[in-house]
């Protein structure tokens, strides 16, 4: 039974600031965590770090089992350029190397820690270092080292995102402080709590960038976080805070360059073919307090919340630890019909409390039940033609087209109407009152038309 | 964990479903049926129900007759059943009103597939094909607040099945003493240029089909539709904007041959068909520019129909023309993908 019963807020009013054309005003829901500072949670008794908890090539592991490794130390190294290393989030013993169950689904290879129970776990590793006097390039191979990831949840090495073709000139670094998934609290404490360290984080980002300026973008319900940060901006105004309208998906990168420059990043293109970077404000924070002291990402903050959990709140977690256990220290009562990872609109059900928080991911929901059981008995209509998710799709594509066409099994169309643009953001399907799953539809779609290319090859 | 079930994202949904957008288009449409039930009687009621329960019944045969589930509990064949009876004149016989009926719903929505997959409005389908098998009973027109309407039937109305109604002069000589053309003010506007209070209109104590009558009400109702965000406001806005703005100007240029624009808004079906048919969403395009250009197509069709056409009253085939011109609509007003510049698409379609 949920305990919290907080009437859902209304969705909020659009406010008149600058963002971009189209979206969706869930509830936010972020009232139960929102007022909650970022505290410990004790480390659990054994940790699952997945190998594979970033976009590109799984980590090797460089311990054995039965290896006692202190909290810190490497355990894994990159496998090439589009990987990063893991470390060990305790100090502890690696028990084994076995399959783990995720976020998404399948199983993948993981490290499994044993910690030591009594330990300090303070950090030993690492030493200080002036990052002022490193130049771009060792930037960017200290992210790399320091196992850097988009915290945002879309996981990818953030070292990568760093390094642009050699003919993108980056004039402007956008910071995503916008969290617009309802419900996650993670940024907003984050912005609050380490303004300092945000900027920080920034200006590395801009050294090794070569950017001129930055911008820090938040939404309207977060401007208590914007106050918090103008306090502590650099005098040489080269980092400035601006304050956009509530909406989903306002931190998707290209909404979030749309609201805060006005630029477009075009179809297919990366961020710093318009002179972009774009970095999540927990990165950011992150490399903040890494990259001056060696250290590699071994926690991260995370909201968990939702009606089902008694204790909601903003919790500072060892990555590797088991949902369960985080789950059980707040008072879940094992009733919950569905768990999600991530955000409502883009996250992930998973059906094992065995899995593992990773370092994409920044919120662990139990919803209020009759919120999602309204959906799966929910009937499916066909499409009326409606125009809502037309109205709502934050790319101006036709869902609704693109969806007869699927339905129709035409997948190779869809491909003429944008569908390799479709972020899955989920603002159609929210919309869509003939409850057709459009996105599902779409991410069949997308890997139909992927596997027609490979075989076409 | 065996209780622990597994949905695919987004996991939030908004309230409104197909089923709840039905739902309140009905309510929006039972005053106006209320009222058409007041200024005619128990010809009206029955009318409605007539109308209602065949719509409603022959969906749901022809759902089990394809071997699918049925689809009535959408409510949107109720709608085209008020719908259909708001268009045909109040003594229209019981039975004719059948046939369009299963006409409208047959051949007009599941000949095509269904909700969501008919071209255009069914009850505008089953309206045309009355118009076309039974003209005579279509035009004759009964005086409202006839006395003893609550206790008696029109004559016609109880014709039985498969003959043609009898002339209803005898009774409409009892009901209406001081002579009654039995034309509806459009009628009395084209054919004899003679025109009706505009005010009479607004408030619906004229002649004409069971709920065209009382243009008032039938905005309150499409007002309350679009503040729920159920209507597109766009679609009778520009209908009606359109139709006035072009019959204004003809007003201007000939006051003596041409009706007032608030004649043109309140007379006939117009209120009617831009607040409640015209906004069916399956037969409008499903782009905001694509609305506009729709809205404004259906009124200034309306307008030169009723002004230079044949007929007296254009808004049934102006609607009727509109949804089939707004998939072309659509397609020609697809938004320009962020990101994208709108002449690459099309290369992108030839590469
Ligand atoms: S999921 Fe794709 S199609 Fe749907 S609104 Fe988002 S980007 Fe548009
Ligand atoms: S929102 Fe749903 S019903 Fe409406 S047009 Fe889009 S797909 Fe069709």
């Amino acid at each position: 039974m949920p305990t919290t019963e907080t009437p859902t807020t209304p969705p909020t009013p659009p406010t008149g600031l600058d963002t971009f054309a189209h979206g969706v005003h869930p509830p936010d829901n972020k009232h139960y965590t929102a007022g909650k500072p970022i505290t410990r949670l004790p480390f659990p008794a054994e940790l699952t770090l997945l190998l594979s908890q970033h976009f590109g090539k799984p980590s090797v592991p460089v311990v054995h089992p039965g290896q006692e490794v202190v909290r810190g130390e490497p355990i894994a190294k990159a496998d090439g350029f589009m990987s990063v290393p893991l470390h060990a989030p305790a100090t502890g013993v690696i028990k084994r190397i076995d399959w783990a169950p995720t976020q998404k689904g399948p199983r993948v290879p993981a490290i499994y820690l044993t910690v030591s129970p009594g330990d300090s776990q303070e950090i030993l590793y690492g030493a200080p270092r002036e990052v002022e006097q490193l130049d771009p390039k060792a930037i960017i191979q200290a992210i790399q080292d320091a196992g850097l990831v988009g915290l945002g949840g879309a996981a990818f090495p953030t070292h990568v995102k760093m390094s642009p073709p050699p003919d993108h000139h980056v004039d402007t670094i956008l910071i995503n402080g916008c969290e617009c998934e309802p419900y996650l609290t993670t940024d907003h404490r984050l912005m609050l709590e380490q303004p300092e360290d945000l900027i920080k984080g920034t200006q590395i980002i801009m050294r090794a960038m070569g950017a001129e300026r930055a911008v820090i973008g938040t939404e309207s319900n977060k401007s208590d976080a914007a106050e918090a940060i103008r306090k502590v901006l650099p005098p040489d105004g080269s980092i400035t805070v601006k304050v956009v309208e509530t909406k989903y998906p306002q931190g998707a990168e290209k909404m979030l360059a749309k609201a805060l420059v006005n630029r477009e990043i075009p179809s297919g293109q990366y961020p710093s073919s318009v002179g972009l970077g774009v970095f999540n404000v927990a990165t950011t924070v992150q490399i903040g307090q890494l990259l001056p002291m060696q250290r590699g990402v071994i926690e991260r903050v995370v909201t968990v919340t939702g009606p089902g959990v008694a204790k909601p709140g903003n919790f500072l977690v060892p990555i590797g630890t088991p949902l369960g256990f985080i789950l059980r220290r707040l008072g879940y009562h094992g009733s919950a019909k569905y768990l999600i990872m991530g955000g409502p609109m883009m996250g992930d059900t998973v059906s094992s409390l065995d899995v593992p928080v990773t370092k994409g991911c920044g919120g662990i929901l139990v919803p209020r039940p009759e919120e999602i059981d309204a959906l799966a008995p929910r009937r499916q209509y066909p499409c009326i033609n409606c125009g809502r998710c037309v109205e709502a799709c934050p790319l101006h594509l036709n869902p609704a087209l693109l969806g007869r066409l699927a339905a129709k099994r035409q997948y190779e169309p869809m491909m003429d109407h944008n569908l390799m643009d479709c972020f899955e953001c989920g603002c159609c399907s929210y919309v869509c009152p003939s409850s057709i799953p459009l996105v599902q539809y779409f991410r069949v779609s997308k890997s139909m038309n992927r596997s027609l290319k490979a075989a076409a090859k | 964990m065996s209780t622990v079930k597994l949905h695919t994202s987004p996991h939030l949904h908004q309230p409104l479903t197909v089923e709840v957008i039905m739902r309140h288009v009905v309510y929006a449409l039972l005053p106006v049926c209320a009222w058409s039930v007041y200024q005619f009687g128990l010809s009206a009621l029955a009318l409605l129900a007539v109308c209602t329960v065949v719509c409603v019944g022959t969906e749901h045969l022809c759902c089990k007759w394809m071997g699918q589930a049925s689809t009535v509990n959408d409510w949107s064949a109720v709608i085209t059943g008020l719908l259909l009876a708001l268009v045909l004149p109040p003594g229209f016989p019981l039975w004719m009103a059948v046939v369009a009926a299963v006409f409208g719903i047959a051949v007009g929505k599941m000949f095509f597939g269904g909700l969501g997959a008919n071209v255009m409005n069914p009850a505008l389908v089953g309206r045309a094909f009355a118009q076309a098998a039974f003209t005579l009973p279509m035009t004759t027109w009964v005086p409202s607040m006839a006395p003893g309407r609550f206790t008696t039937f029109i004559p016609s109305t109880l014709t039985p099945p498969f003959l043609v109604p009898r002339s209803i002069s005898g009774w409409l000589e009892t009901v209406a003493p001081d002579g009654f053309t039995g034309a509806t003010p459009l009628a009395l506007m084209k054919y004899e240029q003679v025109s009706t209070d505009p005010t009479a209109l607004m408030f619906g104590t004229v002649s004409g089909s069971a709920g065209e009558t009382a243009g008032l009400l039938i905005l309150l109702c499409g007002i309350y539709l679009a503040v729920r965000k159920i209507m597109d406001w766009r679609i009778p806005i520009g209908v009606l904007g359109s139709a006035f703005v072009l019959s204004g100007i003809f007003y201007w240029l000939d006051a003596e041959r041409y009706p007032s624009p608030w004649f043109t808004l309140f007379a006939g079906g117009l209120m009617l068909g831009a607040v409640f048919m015209a906004t069916d969403m399956v037969g409008s395009p499903e782009t905001k520019r694509g609305t506009w250009i729709y809205a404004i197509l259906i009124g200034v069709l309306t307008v030169v129909i009723r002004l230079f056409g044949g007929l007296n009253e254009g808004v049934m085939y102006a609607i009727l023309l509109g949804n089939a011109a707004a998939p072309l609509i659509s397609r020609l007003t697809q938004p320009r993908v962020y990101g994208t510049v709108k002449s690459a698409r099309k290369k992108k379609v030839t590469a």
